[in-house]
């Protein structure tokens, strides 16, 4: 298809978005990432069954804590798509990089900078 | 097991907001299984953590550790080589481990990262329910296998009263009438004459009301 989308996204492949933990997401932004977004299979068509429910869950904790810290949890977001929508994938990284722009970069990121 | 949950985190960002280095310490029992103090909580309580001071500008150290209980002396003593270098203890223990880590290691501040709430079930994952109250009186045999006392409003010992309704309390219509629940498991065990046989006073002073309990067995004590 050669879509093209930001290359400022770094992929973590893993097996079903179930694996996706709250830590993994909050750690991604303690070490400085702007935003973090979680694509998973569309709801009820999960492998696992509710892999990417639970993965759900996990994005709106995080979105939540990060709130209370003050790093924003608009800055992470959840994507339900299928494995034959490429072009939707796209849209989404484009979507989301272009959200986290608006935001600018992560406050951690800035007050590590700054401490260092 | 014990049910806490957890507290806010602003409620614990302020309790260490002041120190420098602190330490989170998690307990691998029921605080485990009720979601709010085992190790995932206490790595993502730290996390947040970090951020939240990194955020403010403030120094702030953060260091994790999960014991396999903190209400039994040989556990809360791994920490004891440790536990000067801290300001304070942050501990997801539920209250019994947040106040033995206080007697073990009085001169460190400590604070409890949950709100411990009672004896209770994992109903489904997310949903728990108190079935004990620890009244050192245990009634089960005559009620069936459902506790009145932890389950009824009222703690009736001879129940309903006026207030069950279609099998609910007038306390909340989600809650269980535990008087239905006795009559009907009674019903089904074939045992509802059981139900006609008033029950004697209680005595209450193995529950909370007699102070604060202790149970000494000497046979086992060394």
């Amino acid at each position: 298809m050669r879509l093209k989308y930001p290359d400022t996204i770094r992929i973590i492949r893993v097996p079903c978005t179930g694996k996706v933990d709250l830590l993994h997401i909050l750690r991604a932004f303690e070490k400085g990432a702007d935003g973090v977004y979680v694509v998973g299979c569309m709801e009820g068509d999960c492998r696992f069954d509710n892999g990417n429910l639970r993965a759900r869950k996990r994005v709106a904790q995080a979105q939540a804590i990060l709130d209370k810290v003050g790093v924003g949890g608009e800055r992470v977001k959840m994507f339900n798509l299928s494995s034959g929508e490429g072009p939707r994938f796209a849209e989404y990284a484009v979507e989301m990089t272009e959200k986290i722009e608006e935001m600018g970069p992560n406050p951690i990121k800035i007050a590590m900078q700054k401490a260092a | 097991m014990i049910v806490a949950d957890k507290k806010p985190i602003e409620e614990i960002i302020d309790m260490v907001k002041g120190y420098q280095k602190i330490l989170i310490a998690g307990c691998n029992e029921c605080v485990t299984v009720c979601e709010a103090g085992g190790k995932k909580e206490v790595g993502v309580l730290a996390s947040a953590l970090r951020m939240y001071f990194m955020n403010e500008g403030t120094k702030m150290e953060i260091d994790e550790i999960t014991l396999e209980r903190q209400c039994d002396h040989e556990y809360l003593e791994e920490i004891r080589n440790s536990i000067d270098q801290y300001d304070a203890v942050v501990s997801l223990a539920c209250g019994v481990g947040v106040q033995f880590m206080a007697e073990k290691y009085f001169g460190t501040p400590l604070y409890p990262g949950v709100n411990t709430c009672f004896m209770g079930v994992t109903e489904e994952r997310g949903v728990w329910s108190e079935r004990c109250q620890g009244c050192g009186q245990c009634i089960l045999g005559r009620t069936a296998g459902i506790c009145p006392i932890s389950r009824c409003a009222k703690r009736l010992l001879n129940g309903p009263c006026g207030g069950s309704t279609k099998g609910k309390c007038e306390i909340s219509k989600d809650l269980d009438c535990a008087w239905q629940l006795i009559i009907d498991r009674l019903k089904e065990l074939d045992r509802l004459d059981e139900y006609e046989e008033i029950a004697p006073i209680k005595d209450w002073s193995t529950e909370r009301a007699g102070g604060p309990r202790r149970v000494v067995r000497e046979d086992v004590r060394q």
